[in-house]
């Protein structure tokens, strides 16, 4: 790193666009570039990106990245030749789930396991659940079983024991034995990537991450090679699911931890427009061409899930943003059923061949057809490039043939009948995430983002009741963004299983506290600089004879960055807890402590988005004016460039708004307020002092 | 309140609303239940139904299968009820768990809510879920060897549970006093009630906000639009009658075996489901109420026909025969408590029957019983401790490839706990816990595999338990598809190695410290004829000891070589032999 050094880079590496941000620390500047994907290597996408902006790698200090090369090659199934050792009697713990099915409603399941039959190989030993070795491990037997994984082909390898999270000896015996004959480090064990209780998840998630490890490796190390031919000296930092930063080195040994990574950054860059907009409760709105993706910011953080399922039976269980989705995106098909009833989704044209107005062989209405139809959409200006102009004609005959005809109703009713039943669907899913966890929607704002979130947030206000829409600056790079914006952070998690009256709260305080050291350690080995260090305690309990657990904030109980733990204040932040997300606690039954959560967040120095807000009315926003389907007409409807819209600027409705990367559209009844830092905040009339 | 005809988009987001109450209902019971069935496995169900007949009009997704067509009868049972007594109030909620009148057995447990709207009521909001224990012979109430249905635990016929909003406590300590497990039963009723609670405020929201005519109109309408469905559906069949034949292997009494037929008759678009064949009620538990009978048709036909919707429209095509007399329509006090073993065959039958007028719609039967093992003893400290789980088998090969293997069974959608949280709850030890070879049917497409699980006593003592059925006859596959593997059960004593008497089930066997129960399910049946099965995916069954060589020429006429490879010639030679 030289004194030139002085961007920082946000790349996240989607399916059809890589998003780059830059920001020069120094004066304030900042750009944005939009390159293709190139799926079969993701780094030349990558570094393309770059280019558009940078020549000199040299100049920049750190890259952040968020990427899907650990999910894609999930989905796909083309991970490394994986070999398992598992404790004799328990090879097929993989394959036989936990004794489930795809569907509730038809028996035509079929799971393929990421390491088939043949390469999973047995060895004695056996832990107890009370930790006691039963059978200590034979490490003849681990050696011969590496070896002829090997001789199969086996790239890499994971140690899979019986109750290892309550005592790792075996596997690590193990561990070390294989290790001494493995050809390279892809060797993982499950107590080491997961020390908690419940064999399947545990053993899914080290499979996957051994599985993950070549390819992730290959690409993070090809990546870094490039970027040092580049002339780059700085730091790589890689997004992880649970939206916090590791080294690349690190990324490298966990690549499971990154399964969600892009959408992640996306959450945190939501989090962060958020609190620098001074608005405290969030629902992201990520529409993409097949899904949309809702995630819940209350108070002003996201939530965090213990397990995701990346696809039947792919179990990855870390601590991840939680994000809900669903099937409705531009994509997504309308069609009338043998009942008579209009349905949107989940099926999907995806983005190839894409809606029928793409002009690509596509037949059957989608949602961005019926948005093309009723001019929402401008179909001689469509966002993303590459396509010159959208066929509106064709996509006017496929909702007439397919939902117009089948349910009586002329053209401009049909496409509005899909956008309802498409909204209503969306709807569905953001009162899941609120109302279900006991949130009131209408202390919410949307924040839509990817490219046509926007055109649905007004249907949404008022389906919903929402306090309004906020729609950030740059809806189309906000994953970039979150990657320049995010903190570093060290989950840990470790299966304790004890009554609270029974255990031990000292030594188990003690445990956390080494924990946190452990991770505070690992932040300081990177040589990032951060503002504060922090550590967060939890506990997941639960009542004796309860299986599920709630997660127990342990905040109170920290002095001085140490935990001290004592009987009445662990069970009086339970009790807290569980109040919250059931009611009445059931005073008097025995409490179990499930697992310890310990995390250890580095803060990076926060980033003013007030660079980003528009310096000024220097040029012309107005663009004119079409006419668009609002309410039951066609109506006269003023057209901007949204990115020209000084700060203060007030848009009634009905109003469209376009960038090159999204298209909003403000229905009449509401309008749009451009804040001072560029966000344009949307709410219905009724609503607009409501603040 | 007035109906209004209901323009289609409206219906459609309604429908979404509607679902999501009875949804969010399920989500609010899994989460704070405090039995694994519940919690876990997921046997519960909620929903909306109708105020005047009890039919369902809408239930939740996430449900138990089997509840979504019984749950109708047990609202039924509370209308009928209060039609006899009266006195029904707006805050009242029912409690019982009569099968006779409300279907499955006496674990569960049924609240019904009257949902009010301006002094009537608009519909009925309920609550079904599987209690841990409910008395009886037998902790966790699968009491093989049952004759009366006093021996499977406590009956509570339809009584109130709240009035006008006030909880009876009366009521609570009657049931507790009845359960071996009072703390469980406490936890899983007052998440029931919290269920119901929720149900009703967002169904609050929902009326306020669209008005009560049109979500009237809007329920009406989905049930039309499920019959229409139905009706079309049946219509695409060609006109016959087809027949299947089944069997239990006994009642858990006498070792005789008992007939399920069924003639399934397809005219234009109404099908006729005459299950006049089968066997005459029994002594053991495995008989059934003719709601329960009723419900596990429609989960048959939601297995073939996936996109008819769940309410009780998809029944209106349909007439079900069910003979005074027989096993399928017993009343009290005839033992019912093993009711999941006979709809598992009701769906097979369905399935073999369907198989003759859709082969491209149906699949191989699934290993078709529900294992339910109990083991029970006393710590050293005299606590009791009581093991109880289902245990999976695979699934039938199909139209699209090969069966599941160790999938659950098709009435529910349950997960089994994790071994690791059963040794860490029981003092056990499993010694295994794995696929086992063989037991797909043979077919085009194979059966999934079923499972072995084997289990060490750490303890002194227990008392072993299990009630489950294909040990003599196993799970068909169809289009010519073979037979899955036998269930097969086995425990060690002093004295060795034994199997039961009654083949799949077995009570009061005691075992000791050291010795172990051991347990091979069934896989699913075949998917069309095995020698037409593509030899290379046959030599990839035997590399993955997923079938054994010596099966793989005798049932699939393939021969394999040292490496793993087929042997073309041989294998011709073997599939001419066959088939000539």
């Amino acid at each position: 790193m030289t004194d030139q050094s002085r961007w920082i880079v946000g790349v996240d590496v989607g399916g059809t666009f890589t998003d780059v941000f830059f920001l020069d620390l120094e004066t304030g500047r900042y750009e944005t570039a939009k390159a293709p994907s190139v799926p079969a290597d993701q780094s030349q996408g990558f570094l393309a990106g770059i280019r558009m902006q940078l020549d000199d790698f040299a100049d920049i200090a750190t890259i952040v990245h968020g990427t899907t090369v650990g999910t894609n090659s999930l989905l796909e199934r083309d991970g490394a030749k994986t070999g398992i050792i598992a404790t004799r009697g328990f090879r097929d713990v993989l394959e036989m789930r936990r004794r489930d099915r795809p569907q509730t409603w038809g028996l035509w399941g079929q799971f393929e396991p990421v390491v088939p039959r043949d390469m999973r190989l047995e060895v004695d030993e056996r832990t107890l659940a009370d930790g006691d070795v039963r059978t200590p491990v034979d490490l003849d037997e681990v050696m011969a079983a590496a070896l002829q994984l090997r001789e199969k082909g086996a790239e890499s390898i994971c140690i899979a024991f019986i109750n290892s999270y309550a005592n790792d000896a075996n596997e690590r015996a193990a561990l070390d034995a294989v290790r001494a004959v493995w050809p390279n480090e892809h060797v993982d064990a499950s107590s080491q990537i997961l020390p908690e209780i419940r064999e399947f998840e545990r053993i899914s998630t080290a499979t996957l991450n051994a599985y993950l490890r070549p390819k992730v490796g290959h690409y993070l190390e090809r990546l870094e090679t490039l970027l040092r031919e580049g002339g780059f000296g700085g730091q790589v930092l890689i997004v992880q699911s649970n939206g916090g930063l590791v080294s690349l080195d690190h990324a490298k040994q966990v690549p499971v931890r990154t399964a969600l990574s892009g959408p992640a950054a996306g959450v945190i860059a939501a989090e962060h427009i958020a609190a620098s907009a001074e608005i405290e409760n969030i629902i992201t709105c990520d529409m993409g061409g097949t899904s949309f993706d809702v995630s819940l910011i209350a108070n002003g953080s996201s939530a965090l899930a213990a397990q995701t399922e990346i696809d039947f039976g792919l179990v990855v269980r870390t601590p991840m943003i939680e994000i809900t989705t669903i099937g409705a995106g531009g994509g997504s098909i309308a069609s009338v059923d043998r009942g008579g009833l209009l349905q949107v989704g989940p099926e999907s044209a995806g983005s190839d061949p894409g809606p029928v107005c793409y002009g690509l062989g596509n037949r059957r209405p989608t949602v961005t057809d019926a948005n093309v139809v009723l001019g929402r959409i401008n179909a001689e200006r469509p966002i993303g490039g590459g396509r010159k102009r959208l066929d509106v004609e064709a996509a006017k005959a496929a909702i007439l043939a397919e939902v117009g005809s089948p349910l009586g109703l002329d053209l401009m009713a049909a496409a509005d009948a899909i956008l309802r039943v498409a909204n209503a669907n969306m709807a569905g899913a953001i009162r899941l995430v609120s109302i279900e966890r006991g949130h009131d929607p209408r202390k919410f704002f949307s924040m839509p983002f990817g490219g046509g979130g926007a055109l649905h947030a007004c249907a949404l206000i008022r389906d919903i009741g929402l306090a309004g829409a906020i729609v950030p600056r740059f809806p189309g790079i906000n994953s970039a963004l979150g990657c320049a914006m995010a903190d570093m952070r060290h989950d840990f998690v470790q299966t304790v299983n004890g009554v609270l009256g029974d255990t031990d709260l000292r030594a188990l305080g003690g445990r956390m506290n080494g924990l946190a050291q452990e991770g505070r350690e690992m932040l300081e080995a990177t040589h990032v600089t951060f503002d504060e260090v922090a550590c967060v305690f939890a506990f997941d309990m639960c009542y004796q004879g309860q299986t599920h657990t709630v997660d127990v904030p342990l905040d109170a109980l920290v002095q001085g960055n140490k935990i001290e733990l004592n009987e009445t204040n662990v069970r009086i932040a339970y009790e807290n807890r569980y109040r919250q997300a059931y009611g009445r606690p059931l005073i008097g039954l025995p409490e179990r402590i499930l697992n310890l959560r310990v995390s250890v967040i580095g803060k990076r120095p926060s980033f003013d988005l007030s660079l980003l807000a528009p310096t000024g009315g220097e040029t012309d926003a107005a663009l004119g004016t079409r006419t668009v389907w609002a309410g039951d007409d066609w109506q006269k409807t003023s057209v901007y460039e949204r990115l020209a819209l000084p700060v203060g600027t007030i848009v009634p409705g009905p109003a469209i708004l376009e960038q090159s990367d999204a298209t909003i559209f403000i229905e009449p009844d509401m309008a749009g307020t451009v804040d001072r830092l560029g966000n344009l905040i949307i709410r219905s009339d009724d609503n607009a002092h409501a603040d | 309140m007035t109906e209004q005809t209901i323009d289609p988009v409206t219906l459609a987001v309604l429908k979404g609303r509607l679902e999501q109450i009875a949804d969010e209902m399920d989500a609010t019971l899994f989460r704070s239940a405090f039995n694994p069935i519940i919690a876990e496995a997921h046997d519960a169900s909620h929903g909306l139904y109708d105020a005047a007949t009890g039919e369902t009009l809408v239930q939740g997704k996430s449900g138990l299968p089997i509840f979504v067509g019984v749950m109708s009868f047990a609202v039924k049972a509370v209308i009928d009820k209060v039609a006899r007594d009266g006195g029904l109030r707006d805050g009242d909620v029912y409690i019982f768990n009569d099968p006779y009148d409300g279907g499955t057995h006496l674990s569960d447990f049924k609240l019904v809510r009257p949902y009010f709207r301006d002094g009537t009521v608009f519909c009925y909001l309920a609550s079904v879920g599987h209690w841990h224990d409910v008395g009886g012979n037998v902790p966790g109430n699968y009491n093989p060897v049952a004759t009366e249905s006093f021996q499977e635990g406590m009956l509570i016929p339809p009584v109130k549970l709240f009035e006008a909003g006030t909880l009876r406590q009366d009521i609570v300590d009657i049931v507790m006093a009845n359960s071996r497990l009072p703390g469980s039963l406490y936890g899983d009723l007052n998440g029931q009630i919290n269920a119901l609670g929720l149900g009703e405020r967002r169904l609050d929201a929902l009326l306020d906000e669209y008005g009560d005519g049109t979500v009237l109109s809007a329920l009406d309408g989905l049930r039309k639009r499920a019959a229409r469905l139905m009706a079309a559906s049946i219509g695409e069949l060609p006109d016959g009658t087809y027949s299947c034949d089944d069997w239990l292997d006994n009642d858990g009494i006498t070792d005789d075996p008992l007939k399920i037929a069924l003639d399934l008759t397809v005219a234009g678009e109404r099908m006729t489901l005459d299950f006049s064949r089968s066997a005459d009620a029994c002594a053991g538990p495995v008989n059934i109420a003719r709601s329960t009978a009723v419900a596990s048709c429609y989960v048959a036909l939601k297995h073939i026909f996936a996109d008819v919707p769940a309410n009780a429209g998809v029944m209106e095509p349909i007439e079900i025969i069910i003979p005074e007399g027989s096993l399928l329509g017993v009343g009290a006090p005839k033992p019912v408590g093993g009711y999941t073993e006979t709809i598992l065959r009701i769906i097979d039958v369905m399935f073999g029957a369907m198989a003759q007028a859709a082969p491209n719609m149906v699949n191989g039967c699934a290993y078709g019983t529900i294992n339910a093992l109990s083991m029970a003893g006393h710590r050293k400290d005299g606590r009791r401790w009581v093991l109880f789980s289902f245990f999976g088998g695979g699934h039938g090969g199909h139209p699209e490839g090969d069966g599941l293997n160790h999938g659950n069974a098709p009435i529910s959608t349950a997960t089994i706990p994790p071994l690791e949280i059963l040794e860490a709850a029981y003092p056990v030890m499993f010694t295994q816990w794995a696929l086992r070879a063989d037991s797909g049917g043979p077919g085009r497409h194979r059966g999934g595999l079923g499972a072995i699980y084997e289990i060490e006593l750490l303890e002194e003592q227990a008392d072993v338990f299990l009630f489950g059925e294909r040990g003599k006859y196993p799970p068909a596959g169809v289009i010519g598809g073979g037979t899955g593997a036998l269930n097969r059960f086995s425990f060690e004593q002093d004295d060795g190695s034994h199997e039961p008497a009654l083949v799949s089930k077995a009570g009061n066997i005691s075992i000791r410290k050291g010795q172990k129960v051991r347990l091979e399910t069934p896989g699913g049946g075949g998917y069309g004829t095995a020698f037409e099965r593509d030899p290379q995916a046959v030599a990839r069954d035997i590399r993955l000891d997923f079938v054994t060589p010596q099966r793989a020429a005798g049932d699939y006429g393939v021969a394999i070589d040292g490496a793993g490879q087929v042997r073309e010639a041989e294998t011709a030679t073997l599939r001419k032999a066959k088939t000539t």
